[in-house]
């Protein structure tokens, strides 16, 4: 691939003979934001830390410009990593934190200095040049270690959760700034979130992960509206999963009704599923609508309604600016760009049915999911 | 993570050659007699001593018991006083076991004697005099003065991390100060008495020097008799080790019992500061 | 209630100071009784410097103490190091052995290491006890204590720090010493100090592993307590009782210090 910087070539990776990372290949060109996106113990940080070296994968290998660096140490690496909650040197102050990279390259103290006055510059850190590190918030501490990594003047920079200890004011406003500093310098950049919205605002590719595995790649917009499977279309954004048949190209079946839609190349009478997303669904008269159902509640979301409506016994969400109380009957009307149709994954139909919908379900309904966990990758303890 | 796994190598080493080694060396002993040959002799020797391992047994644990009830209160007061005075306070603690032990234990002949200045005192009031010393009472006060300190101290220790609003919120609930005591302070306490209870009766268990200063050879612990055999005037080395073995055996029983209390500790619960 | 309990710490203190108080105070007692008062001199204050088997022995105890803390300083720091770096089993195995001097009683723990000694002597010639033997001693119960030490303070450290020097540029030797070593030392210098006093304050290894060349001084008071203990001793030790308190005085008065100037700034 032209102007290819990284690749990872079938990739796998195992703590404690737990399969973290299964077959993985992913190609990263020159200058991109990539986003690696998955809930926890997806392996998106194990991925990451593969890249920096500090995994070395059981099977596979690991290119830089085309060069195989498997066995490479972290430190002979030319990329350098945003930790999670930031990794600061405490015995140092912010000045030698930033300039910690470069006295291990032994450059010129004029150099340096220079060097870390324009990386202070950059994330706004101007004339904290002696403080402490302990004394600095959360989003200064995050600005120290953005000077610290980009100081060493990296040709990618992995960034693995860097914001997640941060508030959600200030999330939004870092975001902007990392973004801002990526193209200003023009490097590549490969983030690990599990923040879906942070994902799509950021990022020119993501890569959606789950279960050591790549579950689709592609700009924000191909994942939003043309998900691979029932897994992407319900961790990005909400998803009204159906089951469906496809009798020919732009023709499918569900609840019985047949709806034109945009998708084609799938065989004569395939089972499918359909993806709604709860945004896409106009509201009409129950007269007028091509289903109708009854509003089984309705939460009050700022923009607007969040509407559980029961077709048939399969529940929907409906995002909706009018008001349409508990017990009433609607219609809706679906057009064909309101339908993606996704081919049957190990996915379906674990996902996109709203009928026992509460917003901590998920988390609430297993008892071994510890709330708190990172990420870690499968690290001990 | 730190790939340097190998930074243990002079630690692994040292300790297979002056630990483990060494250890097996007293089982050599044990088992052999002067030729070198194998036999169970010195184990069956180990039988004339039964007496000695239970009073030295029975006197260790008062010691201990004494230990605990004595430094539970203290540890306590200490725990919930200002930051300065807690300081202040197991600086006191720790201060006279920076004075040689044996002098300490030298001197409470001076206080314990027939003649010596708590007779004095009771004398002013018209007692005693009392005898004292070369009892095995003189023996178990020598044990609870040298070793208080390390009850007290890992006690402070976990005390000290008891948030005081969970002592309120048992109060809140209703409990008196026995209940209190008893179902809050206790068991979040636990760990703290494991480690003061290891930290105290295996050195009382094992002491000989207390027993010769305060019991005037009349109370022979295991200990006198382990040191007789190595550095006494008719040194047996083999009998010696095997009354060590047994030694360590019946400690290793005791803490065994104990860690049954206190599970999953890594390091040894309040160890020291 | 709060009396209460200010009368009780006081009476358990006065039971700590007690013996301490009489050794001092007969320090000073013109006569070698340790009972009978017969008026005040400093004579054996004077008379301990000319003491020659006194002052060996405090210089082998000082040699022996900061040597010994200076090894066992040294393999324990990167025992914690390479023990912090191991899997849960192993690492479980590690504590387990590192455990054994601790746990174990002194009097077997110098038992066993004599009849190392007198094995290896009568075997090879070699280690016949002396200095060596002591030195050898006090390093092995010295090194799990600092083990101990610096383990938290491994565990308490960002692990991704060690990470981010890598990956700033450092060679895993070098990350130790600029990120890591900064970071635990506080824990190192602590194993050390507990090193250094424990050694001081032993006596049953010592009794069993020095031999009769190089006396520590608590061996050497064991053999006058078979006798009578000289006066002069009971000088030394206010001597070293003195220095220690005012140490803790100093090292006290300039945490507190730190602590007030912490608050100043919050």
């Amino acid at each position: 691939m032209e102007n290819e910087i990284i690749r990872l070539q079938n990739i796998a990776v195992s703590f404690d003979g737990e399969r973290v990372l299964d077959d993985l290949s992913l190609s990263i060109r020159d200058g991109e934001f990539v986003t690696l996106l998955g809930p926890s113990g997806c392996g998106k940080t194990t991925t990451l830390r593969i890249i920096g070296g500090f995994v070395t994968p059981d099977a596979g290998d690991v290119f830089f410009d085309g060069k195989r660096v498997n066995d490479l140490p972290a430190h002979k690496r030319r990329v350098n990593t945003i930790f999670q909650r930031y990794a600061l040197f405490p015995h140092l102050n912010v000045y030698e934190n930033v300039a910690f990279g470069m006295r291990v390259q032994k450059k010129k103290n004029a150099e340096i200095r220079q060097t870390v006055e324009r990386m202070l510059e950059l994330v706004n850190l101007k004339g904290f040049e002696k403080r402490g590190v302990g004394t600095l918030s959360g989003g200064q501490q995050q600005r120290v270690a953005i000077a610290r990594a980009l100081a060493n003047n990296p040709s990618v920079l992995l960034l693995d959760e860097p914001l997640s200890a941060l508030d959600l004011k200030l999330r939004k406003d870092m975001q902007g700034e990392l973004k801002n500093i990526q193209k200003s310098l023009g490097i590549t950049f490969l983030y690990v979130t599990h923040d879906q919205e942070e994902a799509l605002s950021l990022s020119d590719t993501i890569v959606v992960m789950d279960g050591g595995r790549i579950q689709q790649i592609g700009s924000p917009q191909d994942i939003y509206n043309e998900p691979e499977n029932a897994f992407v279309a319900d961790f990005i954004g909400e998803s009204n999963i159906l089951d469906g048949i496809m009798h020919e190209d732009y023709l499918v079946e569900f609840f019985g009704r047949r709806f034109k839609c945009l998708d084609a190349g799938f065989g004569p009478r395939e089972p499918v599923d359909v993806v709604i997303r709860p945004e896409d669904i106009d509201i009409v008269e129950p007269e007028k609508g091509h289903l109708t159902g009854t509003v089984t509640s309705v939460t009050f979301k700022g923009v607007h309604y969040e509407t559980i409506v029961d077709f048939k016994g399969f529940k929907w969400m409906i995002q909706t600016t009018d008001f349409h109380g508990e017990g009433s009957v609607i219609g809706i009307v679906l057009n064909p760009e309101d339908i993606h149709i996704m081919k049957k994954s190990a996915y379906s139909g674990q996902f996109g049915d709203y009928s026992s919908y509460s917003e901590e379900f998920d988390e609430m309904a297993d008892p071994d999911i510890d709330l708190t966990q990172e990420d870690g990758g499968g690290e001990e303890e | 993570m730190m790939k340097s796994r190998s930074a243990a190598a002079p630690f692994g080493i040292w300790m297979t050659l002056f630990t483990i080694v060494p250890l097996g060396i007293v089982v050599w002993y044990a088992f052999t007699d002067k030729s070198g040959a194998f036999t169970f002799d010195n184990i069956r020797a180990i039988g004339d001593y039964a007496g000695t391992f239970l009073s030295s047994v029975a006197m260790g644990a008062i010691a201990t018991v004494i230990c605990l009830v004595l430094a539970y209160p203290l540890a306590f007061s200490i725990s919930r006083a200002s930051e300065r005075a807690q300081q202040t306070m197991v600086m006191i603690i720790m201060l006279p076991m920076w004075m040689n032990f044996l002098l300490r234990t030298y001197a409470w002949m001076s206080l314990l004697e027939n003649n010596g200045f708590i007779n004095q005192l009771l004398g002013l009031i018209g007692l005693g005099p009392v005898n004292m010393i070369n009892t095995s009472g003189a023996v178990v006060l020598g044990m609870v003065y040298n070793f208080l300190p390390f009850m007290v101290l890992p006690l402070y220790s976990v005390m000290v991390k008891i948030d005081v609003r969970v002592i309120e919120a048992a109060q809140d609930l209703g409990a008196n100060s026995l209940q209190v005591l008893r179902r809050v302070l206790l068991p979040l306490s636990v760990p703290g008495i494991v480690t003061g209870i290891t930290m105290v009766f295996v050195p009382a268990v094992s002491t000989f020097v207390i027993s010769k200063l305060l019991g005037g050879g009349k109370q022979m612990m295991i200990g006198d008799f382990i040191e007789m055999f190595f550095l006494g005037n008719a040194p047996n080395y083999n009998v010696g080790a095997a009354l060590s073995l047994v030694l360590m055996i019946l400690i290793l029983i005791c803490m065994g019992i104990m860690n049954l209390v206190d599970k999953d500790d890594e390091d040894g619960g309040g160890l020291m500061v | 209630m709060k009396k209460l309990s200010k009368i009780y710490n006081a009476l358990i203190f006065i039971f700590l100071y007690a013996p301490i108080l009489v050794l001092i105070v007969f320090s000073f007692n013109d006569s070698k009784s340790r009972v009978v008062w017969q008026g005040f001199t400093t004579r054996w204050y004077g008379e301990l410097f000319q003491d020659k088997v006194i002052m060996e022995s405090l210089l082998t105890t000082l040699e022996v103490a900061v040597l010994s803390a200076l090894f066992a300083t040294i393999i324990g720091t990167l025992a914690a190091v390479g023990i912090y770096s191991m899997n849960r089993k192993l690492r479980k195995t590690m504590l387990a052995v590192n455990n054994i001097p601790m746990v174990n009683p002194e009097i077997v723990t110098g038992v066993s290491l004599m009849l190392v000694f007198v094995f290896v002597f009568r075997a090879t010639g070699m280690l016949q006890m002396g200095f060596g033997t002591l030195l050898l001693s006090h390093i092995t119960f010295n090194i799990p204590y600092v083990v101990l030490q610096v383990m938290p303070k491994l565990r308490q450290m960002d692990r991704h720090m060690y990470e981010a020097a890598l990956d700033l540029g450092c060679s895993p030797r070098r990350a130790f010493f600029r990120v890591v070593l900064p970071e635990i030392l506080p824990g190192v210098v602590t194993g050390a100090l507990m090193a250094f006093t424990l050694s001081l304050d032993d006596f049953v290894i010592s009794l069993f592993t020095s031999g009769s060349t190089a006396q520590t001084l608590s061996v050497t008071i064991y053999a006058m307590t078979k006798k009578r203990v000289s006066p002069k001793i009971n000088a030394l030790s206010t001597l070293l009782f003195g220095a220690v308190l005012l140490l803790l005085i100093i090292v006290n008065l300039r945490q507190m210090r730190d602590m007030k100037k912490q608050k100043k700034h919050g």
